[in-house]
């Protein structure tokens, strides 16, 4: 679903990525951890675009979005991104910030819609009749795109046991459930793949559970998942590849039993030693 | 003391008796429309400004449009509005051959002022917010304008509302000088009365007194706003 190749990234002198390659398939879970600094942040920003690449390809369903003419905005929609931050939209309450993106987006296409078939139209004006051209079906309407985004925002809600929540602004919730309502608001595009960066890392420990237990949870739905994380366990438990990367490559790549019983590169081995 | 108490009733005399109030009232309307459109021009002016002037600059439109903004901001921030509102109605009128009342003119030189004025703290409001509210916008698919206008805006908005809330009211207050260009204000009005009655010190001491209670009705108008746009970081 996702090939990188030969990806690198640049901030003036200071090279971040030196070449990445990496192949991502369908419901792989992969698990990125490295040193600080590494560039692991710097990677998962790159995959959506949010960096833009200094160099190599990004195909992603077919289309390389490394490629800065490639409108990133279509291809964002089926690539979820959760923060360290949780970044919801404070000026939003929690069902706003799930509704949003859909709702907005959806209401985009049908008005696109609408206006190409009523440039189709007028051309058929001057069309030979069997020479008219169809018009596009539209069975959508604003109503119901509203109505179709609150019903998925609130099963979504439910899921994580939040539906109570629906109507109050982000500050008011705890770090644990603004993950998870982070991590709601990026499958309510029921997107291919969801990045997540360090999504633990800013919770405190008694709320670290249960957002690992929701990104299980899509792990056994079969969600595509790459996840920069320094929680080892998590990484052993769930994914199915763990990437090491250092120094902006990647330096060693393998399922989580080898990857951990068996580390081959002598920097990762320094680095287990540290962190297990 | 009875030397003012006559001066009172000959105020008084002229401001109802020959209909003074009706030249106070148009003032006042004058007064409070060119401080409300000029802000409202100048908010719409300054928040696109400040947009552009936020915009990622490794493209060649987004740095051309810059340097037109900052060109603007210095023009406008580098002239005394006085001069703007002359230049305007004796020069820039006759050169395009255009027709407008005083009243029009006002509202549009000091929409043009204060959005360049409005730019910055529109800016500084913009950059206070997070970075990661448009980084959220932009992952889940929005374009940089959408999360900008529904994301980043509204909460800039929020952050400058007390500074905002002063450039209205310094606005209200520099608008005393709109009888340059003929246009009827608060001023025009009790200047009026006091010519007609050949006595200025009451007059003039009733429009500072109203031009304080119009400061703090809007002082006012601004902390009930404040707190309501609040509610979203209070706990429930
Ligand atoms: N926007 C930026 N501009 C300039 N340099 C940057 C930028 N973002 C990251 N860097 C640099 O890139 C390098 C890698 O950063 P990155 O955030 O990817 O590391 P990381 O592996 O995620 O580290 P951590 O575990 O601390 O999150 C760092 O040296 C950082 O200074
Ligand atoms: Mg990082």
């Amino acid at each position: 679903m996702i090939d990188v190749i030969n990806l690198e990234k640049h901030f003036g002198d200071n090279k971040v990525l030196n070449g990445i390659d990496v192949t991502i398939n369908k419901g792989d879970i992969v698990v990125v951890i490295g040193p600080s600094g590494s560039g692991k942040s710097t990677f998962l920003r790159c995959l959506n675009c949010m960096e833009d690449p200094t160099g190599g390809q990004i195909i992603f369903n077919g289309v390389d979005i490394a490629d800065l003419k490639v409108d990133i905005n279509v291809h964002r929609r089926h690539m979820g991104m959760v923060f360290q931050h949780f970044n919801l939209f404070n000026n939003k309450t929690v069902l706003q910030n799930i509704m949003l993106a859909p709702v907005h987006l959806n209401c985009k296409d049908l008005k696109k819609a609408k206006r190409k078939n009523a440039r189709t139209k007028f051309a058929n004006l001057f069309r030979s009749s069997g020479n008219k051209k169809p018009l596009q079906e539209i069975t959508e309407t604003k109503a119901s795109i509203i109505e179709n985004a609150r019903t998925q925002a609130m099963e979504l809600l439910s899921r994580i046991g939040l539906e109570d929540k629906a109507d109050v602004y982000p500050s008011t919730l705890s770090g644990g459930q603004k993950q998870r309502v982070a991590i709601v608001r990026s499958l309510a595009m029921n997107p291919d793949v969801i990045l997540f960066d360090e999504p633990t890392s800013a919770l405190d420990p008694e709320m670290v559970g249960e957002v690992l237990d929701l990104m299980k949870a899509l792990a056994k739905d079969g969600m595509t998942m790459i996840i920069v994380t320094h929680e080892m366990g998590f990484a052993r438990e769930v994914a199915n590849r763990v990437l090491f990367i250092d120094e902006g490559q990647i330096l060693e790549s393998a399922p989580p039993d080898e990857f951990f019983a068996h580390p081959k590169n002598p920097r990762l081995k320094d680095f287990l030693s540290k962190v297990l | 003391m009875d030397n003012f108490i006559q001066k009172i009733e000959k105020f008084i005399e002229i401001l109802i008796d020959h209909k003074g109030y009706i030249k106070v009232l148009e003032g006042l309307k004058n007064t409070l429309l060119i401080a409300v459109l000029g802000l409202i021009i100048g908010i719409v002016i300054g928040t696109v400004i400040a947009t552009i002037r936020v915009l990622p600059k490794y493209k060649v439109l987004p740095r051309v449009l810059n340097t037109i903004c900052s060109l603007y901001v210095a023009l406008f921030r580098g002239t005394p509005v006085v001069v703007q509102l002359l230049v305007f109605y004796y020069v820039m009128l006759p050169l395009w051959n255009a027709h407008m009342t005083g009243v029009q003119v006002a509202i549009l030189v000091f929409g043009l002022n204060s959005g360049a004025y409005i730019s910055e703290i529109m800016r500084s409001g913009i950059l206070s917010v997070d970075q990661g509210q448009m980084e959220a916008g932009r992952a889940v698919g929005l374009s940089f304008g959408t999360t900008m206008i529904k994301i980043v805006i509204p909460q800039a908005v929020k952050n400058i509302l007390p500074t905002l809330g002063n450039e209205f009211i310094a606005l209200i207050k520099e608008t005393s000088v709109v009888s340059f260009v003929g246009a009827a204000d608060l001023y025009v009005a009790f200047n009026y009365i006091g010519s007609n009655s050949y006595e200025f010190m009451v007059p003039y001491l009733t429009m500072a007194i109203i031009y304080i209670i119009l400061v703090l009705i809007i002082s006012l108008g601004i902390k009930i706003m404040e707190r309501s746009l609040r509610k979203s970081d209070r706990r429930h």
